[in-house]
């Protein structure tokens, strides 16, 4: 009697954690796919960084060879400059354009969902699409920007925009600006709209003018939101390609070749690919970097909440 | 006097927020309208400067006609993007479904060492292991295939699907599945009867978003894809627009264009609710 009394919770015990296994089953598509798709390249990564890996023959190993010949690669080192001076660029220049139209929209008026409309719609639009849409803007001839400004007797002749450095760079930002910054938006649009409405009218009864406002609540309750945006921003422009590729071949004079481009290049035009691995391994270190400084950003604030 | 001034300055202001509005929204949208007006003129006239962007010498749609006699011709680029986007769709939706389910439902051993690993990917840019999965991909049979190629973009999307989908599964009550439990639903017929009508917002945002990402995705296609009958539109049109196949047609880079944007207007127009809902879970987690 008691002996039943005891088996029976046990064994529904045991059939319960039987059937817990079965999550096991559910989530193992994913965990293979990641797998294979993920984990062992990123394996294969580390492996292969220290080898000399031609795409066809033998490879052999070189030990930290490839990291060495990193040091002395100035073209990478320019790439990665070049890098960090875009990102730093087209970073402030997005959140210059994101953050006034976060505000504008920020609260429901007639139409405002309609602004919020027309604003994102580049940001659905794919970067390769952008980058080809630009490349005709941006051409000298069959293009608009360089005959409009003629046609209207702003310069002498045509000049070719995408010729010399300064106004191809700035070319790109611009297209930049106008595809990301609707994205940045709706992110910074999200950190406005939690802030309390109430602490805004308690701040203007108390005569705090609209700057003050904004130094003292908008942007301390907006610090995860503005990182957020920020690191998506920095993270993404880090990794830059398809603009450069696609608008200037990494030109003029391979002056805006990126640290994707030049991995790109070692990799898969100069089929380097053990040495392309170790380029890519600085390069995620650097990434990696960045996302335990987002972590630490994106923490909940001390004695808050 | 007073009131009459307080509300001049209200017209003032909704007068200063509209213009405001409408010239931003002009600038934004003036590269899509442009682009996609200059696409209905003569291949001659095409190759003018867009000033005016609409067609002056009659209408046309040449453009689209010559964009199938490059190489394979864009149908082929085309279909390919189609069959892509799709699987990517079908297939993520199928995985994220089942690990959200799984993740959210079951306690079983290394659950979250799973669920880290899987979402700590994002950490990771996929740029960096590009070689790899190359030659994971030539192991398994899939080089230049667009099965391999959907494998890839389904594993990118899944740190954010599997997330999204975990938390939609997260949130239904649990009350409504015991409810099942005791009329004799087994795991699966519960998870489609039950529980699908129950996370369908979340599908159709993660849908979305694997759908946006294999249509516009560039760098994977350009290096995985060697064959040219199995391009994407992005990575045709790149080669088009390199002047691949003799002198730039910028008509047809134009039509191509407009051929690349037009799916993902429509499905951000037609699914914006959705689409800014990923963007809020993926903000606030």
């Amino acid at each position: 009697m008691t002996a039943i009394a005891a088996s029976a919770p046990a064994r529904s015990r045991s059939s319960a954690s039987l059937r817990q296994w079965v999550g096991l089953l559910y989530v193992l598509p994913a965990v293979a796919l990641v797998t294979v798709f993920f984990v062992i390249p990123l394996g294969m990564t580390a492996w292969m960084s220290l080898h000399n890996w031609p795409l066809m023959g033998e490879h052999s190993f070189i030990g930290l060879d490839n990291y060495f010949a990193i040091l002395r690669d100035t073209r990478f080192w320019n790439a990665l400059k070049f890098t960090f001076y875009y990102t730093v660029i087209v970073t402030i220049a997005i959140f210059a354009v994101a953050f006034p139209l976060a505000i504008f929209i920020e609260r429901p008026r007639p139409l405002t969902n309609l602004y919020r409309t027309a604003f994102f719609m580049p940001a659905v639009v794919g970067f390769a699409s952008a980058s080809l849409l630009w490349s005709w803007l941006l051409n000298v001839d069959s293009g608009l920007f360089s005959p409009a400004a003629y046609d209207l007797g702003l310069i002498a002749k045509k000049v070719n925009l995408l010729a010399t450095f300064q106004p191809a760079f700035w070319s790109i930002i611009a297209m930049v600006v106008w595809k990301v910054a609707g994205f940045t938006m709706i992110i910074l649009m999200t950190g406005l709209q939690s802030i309390p409405q109430d602490l805004q009218e308690a701040a203007v009864i108390d005569g705090a003018g609209p700057l003050a406002r904004f130094r003292a609540i908008t942007l301390p309750l907006m610090r995860r939101t503005l990182a957020l945006a920020l690191i998506l921003s920095v993270a993404g422009s880090i990794l830059a390609f398809d603009q450069f590729y696609i608008i200037l071949r990494g030109g003029p004079r391979n002056q805006t070749l990126t640290a994707v481009y030049w991995i790109f290049n070692q990799s898969f035009v100069s089929f380097k690919l053990g040495y392309g691995a170790a380029l890519s391994m600085v390069l995620l270190a650097i990434l990696v970097a960045l996302s335990l400084v987002q972590l630490w950003l994106l923490r909940k604030p001390a004695g808050l909440d | 006097m007073a009131e009459a001034m307080s509300r001049n300055r209200k017209v003032g202001f909704t007068l200063a927020r509209h213009s405001t509005g409408i010239i931003a929204s002009v600038l934004f949208l003036a590269p899509i309208v442009w682009t996609v007006l200059s696409t209905f003129k003569p291949a001659q006239e095409a190759r003018q400067p867009p000033l005016p962007p609409w067609p002056t010498t009659g209408f046309s749609i040449e453009n689209y006609q010559t964009l199938n006699s490059f190489g394979d011709g864009l149908w082929v680029s085309a279909q390919n993007s189609i069959y892509v986007s799709v699987m990517t769709v079908l297939l993520s939706v199928l995985v994220s479904v089942l690990a959200g389910y799984g993740f959210s439902r079951f306690r079983f051993p290394f659950r979250d060492f799973f669920f880290v690993l899987i979402l700590s990917t994002i950490m990771i840019p996929f740029q960096s292991i590009l070689t790899p999965i190359f030659l994971v991909l030539t192991k398994l049979g899939l080089h230049n295939t667009l099965t391999g190629l959907v494998c890839v973009y389904v594993t990118l999307q899944l740190p954010f699907s599997i997330f999204m989908m975990r938390n939609a599964f997260d949130a239904v009550p649990r009350e409504i599945e015991e409810a099942a439990r005791m009329d004799g639903a087994n795991n699966v017929t519960m998870l489609i009867k039950v529980m699908l009508p129950l996370v369908w917002p979340g599908v159709v945002t993660i849908a979305l978003f694997a759908f946006l990402g294999a249509w516009n995705e560039f760098l994977a296609a350009l290096v995985l894809m060697t064959d040219q009958s199995k391009f994407t539109l992005p990575v045709m049109m790149t080669a088009l627009q390199s002047g691949r196949f003799g002198a730039i047609d910028w008509g047809a880079v134009q039509a191509g264009v407009t051929v690349m944007m037009v799916p993902c207007l429509i499905l951000f127009l037609a699914l914006q609710r959705f689409y800014i809902r990923g963007l809020m879970a993926g903000a606030v987690k």
